[in-house]
């Protein structure tokens, strides 16, 4: 039999029990975060969770899949997107005197837009993905990244890095060859219907709707091929390397 | 005369306090990675009611100029919620759990009684289960609103590799929506949740913590 004492007194233990161990799990949860957010940066966010992005970034690419395609959209839906990043385009003569180097492990070539130009013309509708949220339809004229590869430097194929940067090498970014061999990345060179404008990356730009725009680099100077990661100018200051979608 | 009964076993306070934290983390950081594009508000037309969010309450919370560092913690803290709230569900599922929590026929009619009766304006006493139906109807909308979030998350996080989902959830951008939408969700429910755990008072509260519950029996002379 149980007294009213009693009752209070064994709730009372329990209270004390179950809150003493509540607060040695809130204490030892709170150090855990203190701990995660007091790691050394790599690349301008704490080890852990650079950590985290390239576990992310595996189980992202074991279960990549090129024949999923990016949704296509009736070319009228297609709208100006904004231009966002100017980072790189500084230099109005760099239009001018432009010239695509591809560095290529057969040797280095130097390319005028025609070249690119003279690859199967790809006509794409899909959306363009900000890291930051919003989203544009946007219509895209080019050759598939693919048959410039095919065609220019077969044989970096096996190579498992694409490096693309600016002429002026001021922004940069990196592909892993299966999102650069993917059917709806391009190098595009008109946006909807009319020639890329500066401030959007003329004469030559990356398209890929499986990676955030961020990665879409504009005027593209300069291509190489690595087995290591390439600099990635975002995600040197925080941001996911791999960045797919 | 009173006893101590059990109320919540073990596991389950254990997956709820767990949650607290976890859930906290995932707005705050969701906050970060919102407020590079923050384009919801509440209005017709041309008029706005409120904007989410004000320019105060950024500056409020820090907000400002911390995606990457949200979209690090979201997508770290993304696979412990998703793990606790999936092993919630498969406890409740297999330990008979489930039989307390999910709405019946009645638990909608019972609902409005609750309401009536929290607001002041039925006075009959509510039932005397361990969860009435509004209760119900809460706990079990609260778990489906995370499964949502996991899913309308994925389809934000991959909607190239889960195009077919974000297609479902009519798009990319109504996904997103939808994400956001359910964030606000839970705010609401924490406040309504915590309002209703200060008017239950510190038994019911203390039930949570040690899992027992302190429950006078019928028929006795009440303490003198």
């Amino acid at each position: 039999m149980r007294e009213p004492k009693g009752v209070e007194r064994e709730i009372a233990r329990k209270t004390r029990r179950a809150f003493l161990v509540g607060g040695i799990a809130a204490v030892a949860g709170g150090g855990g975060v203190e701990w995660l957010k007091s790691r050394p940066a790599e690349d301008g966010v704490a080890w852990p969770f650079r950590e985290a992005l390239r576990a992310n970034e595996s189980v992202a690419r074991a279960y990549f899949e090129p024949a999923r395609l990016s949704r296509e959209y009736p070319v009228k839906q297609a709208e100006q997107p904004k231009a966002n990043g100017d980072i790189g385009l500084d230099d109005d003569d760099a239009i001018a005197n432009w010239k695509l180097v591809l560095e290529a492990p057969r040797g280095r070539q130097e390319l005028r837009l025609d070249a690119v130009q003279a690859l199967p013309r790809v006509e794409l509708t899909t959306e363009l993905r900000c890291i930051e949220g919003w989203s544009t339809v946007v219509h895209w004229t080019g050759a598939r990244f693919a048959d410039f590869l095919a065609r220019y430097a077969p044989e970096a194929r096996p190579a498992g890095y694409v490096g693309l940067e600016t002429p002026d090498g001021a922004y940069y970014v990196g592909l892993e060859m299966a999102s650069a061999l993917h059917p709806q990345t391009l190098l595009a060179y008109a946006m909807n219907g009319e020639p890329l404008t500066a401030d959007h990356g003329a004469p030559l730009r990356l398209v890929t709707p499986v990676k955030y725009g961020i990665k879409n680099i504009k005027r593209i100077g300069r291509i190489r091929f690595t087995d290591n990661r390439p600099a990635d100018y975002w995600a040197e200051r925080g941001y996911d390397w791999y960045a797919g979608l | 005369m009173e006893t101590l009964e059990t109320k919540h076993s073990r596991a389950i306070r254990w997956m709820h306090w767990i949650n607290v934290p976890l859930l906290g983390v995932m707005l705050w950081s969701g906050l970060l990675i919102y407020w590079a594009d923050d384009i919801y508000r509440a209005g017709i037309g041309d008029f706005t009611l409120f904007r989410f969010f004000p320019d105060w309450f950024y500056k409020l919370l820090n907000v400002p100029f911390r995606l990457a560092e949200g979209m690090a913690w979201h997508f770290l803290f993304a696979w412990l919620f998703t793990l606790n709230g999936a092993l919630y569900v498969l406890y409740t599922a297999i330990s008979g759990e489930w039989r307390y929590l999910v709405p019946t026929r009645r638990s909608f009619r019972e609902a409005v009684q609750v309401m009536l009766h929290d607001l002041g304006i039925r006075k009959e006493p509510l039932p005397r289960r361990k969860f009435n139906g509004a209760q119900q109807i809460a706990y079990t909308g609260i778990v489906l609103a995370g499964a949502g979030s996991v899913v309308t998350g994925l389809a934000v996080y991959k909607p190239v590799q889960f195009g077919w989902l974000a297609t479902l959830l009519g798009g990319y951008q109504p996904a997103r929506l939808e994400h956001f939408a359910l964030a606000i969700g839970y705010v609401l429910f924490f406040g309504i949740h915590i309002t209703q755990v200060i008017r239950a008072g510190w038994n019911n509260l203390r039930a949570m913590v040690t899992g027992y519950e302190v429950v006078s029996t019928t028929g006795d002379a009440p303490n003198a």
